[in-house]
């Protein structure tokens, strides 16, 4: 690996080649909370009858993320819980109204349309999502059948045996038995919910599947055919994945780049058996070694000592990682490191190099 | 092996009786933990791992019946002893952490208090000086900043921190065993390797044995000396850690180990286990309950199997184990 030294806008970094536009693209993305249980009800109506600032402190979840996912890419999406992973996603799929950037899907911007709006336009069906625990996420009185079908009346507007036939149709390629379409999810097995959870996001032929986590509350063995599912899936309804997930090993195998994310920062993408194998930010080094693996006992990891920074408000200048990083030096306190391009991969470090040489 | 272990369950049988039928949840377990080790029992859900360690802390549900087996924790046998013995032990001599820390603390009242009660129940520590103690024992788990952390309520604290109090209030007492059900399931890698890093510390000053219950078999393989795995109520293999992965003999610890994704090149590479649990309200379950799933089976696997001893170099419950 040369590591030219070029630091070029995230946007462009990302970029595929002109030939063929990206399916998702997210530019500058940001989202901000705003916390007020820190000055309260009285403090802010005391504060405006001053007339002063009636600035509020924030949460900064998604800050400035680029990325982009190609046509039949699988992109992963790892990270602690609190670093902005479901933000991120929640913005992505149009739950939410990001604070400033962009998400273009297919070359359109999306974030132009309200989220309040989106869930009535003809893009809405262009990005699913299977969640967690389908048991939780599905709603307990529809039946598998009715939980499948709701996102085709409402966004396809099918009725009747044009609706039937594509509800069987999904429950087909999910693999759900027909017989059990008439079950409601408390009376289905933990990899049978996950089949429903998956078959209602794919009915509606999305371009672009976000998953959360979604092997997170299945046995191993089961695990592993939802995994295969889903790979078999992408290719035969040719869609793109944003895979999020915990569990690095899946991640290794179902994914083609990984992106890792840090209190609501980038720190590392690439492609992500390179990522895996040789981390260049010490983040991403902590995360792969925390990782349990069954052929090493984890000796001469790093450990992560302390807690995350606050998100609220932070210090622009200073690394989001410092304090945690066992690097850390003064200059990771004066100046927040930029996404910089190493090869195929884009690390925000200053000391990414001396990984690289290693 | 030590000679005493800290503890040993021999033979333990558990059964739910439920509206559908009689549920053989466990049958003839036996395992034992010398102190200073780890043993991790491993196993999907529905195979007992959970069951077992509720047994022998005697807080099985009302429905759940042990028919047969003994838990000994040194020269007392916790299912035979009476509610009063086993109170006076539960807590001081064995303690156990739950999967949710969350929902395992007292939500209304602060943590520093909590963990007050337990050093005044079952530590002998004067009421005066239990508030003063709860701090001491926040920061041996590594939460910054322990004497305002004390005051904090569980919703306040992260889930790892909240796993940190539940680690302080288990080993309040100094116990001789701790049963760790899932500790680190939701938390995330790095707060998991955080977590296991303390209990094994502790562990080790107080020459403390663990049972670490998982479903994560990457995780027991680099915490455990030695693995138990479970299936459908059975212990069907036991063995020190490094041999159980290098060389597993029954077939279902093979297709664990062979579908998890750690050990895998590629997701084709990574192999299902055909089949699933039997049904265990069945009258006619079969000696070995994993004979309808097992690619090895053979005429005589129906026979019944000799129960297997609780300290063995490397135990295997099959007729036709890999070799």
């Amino acid at each position: 690996m040369t590591g030219t030294l070029d630091t070029m806008s995230s946007a462009t970094v990302h970029g595929a080649p002109p030939a063929d536009p990206p399916l998702l693209d997210v530019g500058e993305l940001r989202k901000r909370f705003p916390v007020s249980g820190t000055l309260g009800l009285i403090g802010r109506l005391r504060r405006r009858m001053k007339g002063g600032p009636i600035h509020l402190p924030h949460v900064y979840a998604v800050d400035d993320v680029s990325f982009t996912i190609g046509k039949g890419e699988t992109v992963g999406l790892v990270g602690e819980s609190g670093c902005g992973k479901s933000t991120l996603v929640r913005v992505l799929t149009r739950l939410l109204d990001p604070s400033g950037g962009i998400v273009r899907l297919g070359g359109r911007e999306l974030s132009l349309t309200p989220a309040r709006r989106f869930a009535k336009d003809p893009d809405r069906a262009r990005i699913q999502m299977v969640f967690q625990d389908a048991g939780e996420s599905v709603n307990p009185r529809f039946t598998a059948f009715a939980a499948i079908a709701d996102p085709l009346r409402r966004l396809r507007g099918l009725r009747g045996a044009a609706l039937t036939a594509k509800v069987e149709k999904a429950a087909d390629q999910c693999g759900l038995p027909r017989a059990l379409l008439s079950r409601f999810p408390h009376q289905l097995s933990g990899g049978q919910r996950a089949r429903v959870g998956i078959a209602r996001a794919v009915a509606v032929e999305p371009a672009l599947l976000v998953l959360d986590e979604p092997t997170a509350a299945l046995d191993v063995s089961v695990q592993v055919v939802i995994l295969q599912l889903l790979e078999r899936l992408k290719t035969e309804l040719g869609m793109s994945y944003l895979f999020v997930s915990h569990d690095l090993g899946v991640v290794r195998l179902l994914c083609d780049r990984v992106l890792v994310m840090y209190l609501g920062k980038i720190v590392e993408s690439g492609p992500a058996r390179a990522v895996f194998a040789n981390p260049l930010h010490p983040y991403t080094r902590a995360l792969v070694d925390a990782a349990p693996s069954l052929h090493d006992r984890g000796a001469g990891r790093i450990r992560l000592q302390g807690e995350p920074r606050s998100p609220i408000d932070p210090d622009p200048n200073v690394c989001r990682f410092y304090g945690r990083c066992p690097k850390g030096t003064d200059l990771c306190r004066a100046e927040m490191p930029a996404l910089r391009r190493f090869g195929e991969r884009d690390v925000a470090c200053h000391f990414a190099e001396e990984i690289t040489a290693r | 092996m030590t000679a005493v272990p800290a503890l040993l369950v021999e033979n333990l049988s558990v059964e739910f009786r439920t509206r559908s039928g009689t549920v053989q949840a466990l049958e003839r377990v036996s395992f034992a933990v010398p102190k200073g080790e780890t043993l991790a029992i491993v196993g999907e859900s529905g195979s007992g791992k959970s069951v077992t360690a509720y047994a022998v802390m005697g807080i099985l549900d009302p429905a759940g019946k042990i028919t047969a087996g003994r838990a000994m924790l040194g020269g007392l046998d916790l299912l035979a002893a009476t509610a009063d013995q086993v109170a006076a032990v539960r807590g001081r001599e064995i303690a156990m952490i739950f999967q949710n820390p969350r929902t395992a603390l007292n939500p209304i009242r602060t943590v520093g208090s909590q963990i007050a009660d337990v050093l005044i129940r079952h530590a002998n520590v004067p009421r005066r000086e239990a508030p003063g103690r709860a701090v001491d024992l926040l920061r041996d788990v590594g939460i910054t900043d322990p004497a305002r952390r004390a005051k904090a309520y569980p919703f306040e604290m992260s889930g790892g921190m909240c796993q940190r109090v539940m680690i302080a209030i288990a080993l309040a007492a100094k116990p001789s065993v701790l049963i760790a059900d899932e500790p680190t399931t939701g938390l995330d890698v790095t707060t998991q390797a955080v977590i296991m890093d303390l209990i094994g510390d502790l562990a080790r000053d107080i020459g403390m044995a663990t049972i670490f219950i998982t479903h994560d078999l990457a995780l027991a393989a680099q915490r455990a000396d030695r693995i138990v795995v479970m299936h459908a109520g059975h212990v069907i293999e036991n063995a020190p850690t490094a041999e159980l992965f290098a060389r597993p003999r029954h077939p279902y610890t093979a297709e664990l180990i062979a579908a998890t994704p750690d050990a895998a090149a590629s997701l084709a590479e990574l192999a299902s286990i055909p089949g699933s649990l039997p049904d265990l309200r069945r009258i006619d379950l079969p000696p070995c309950r994993y004979a309808e799933r097992c690619p090895r089976r053979r005429v005589d696997c129906d026979a019944e199997l000799p129960p297997a001893p609780a300290i063995p170099e490397h135990v295997v419950a099959c007729r036709n184990p890999l070799s």
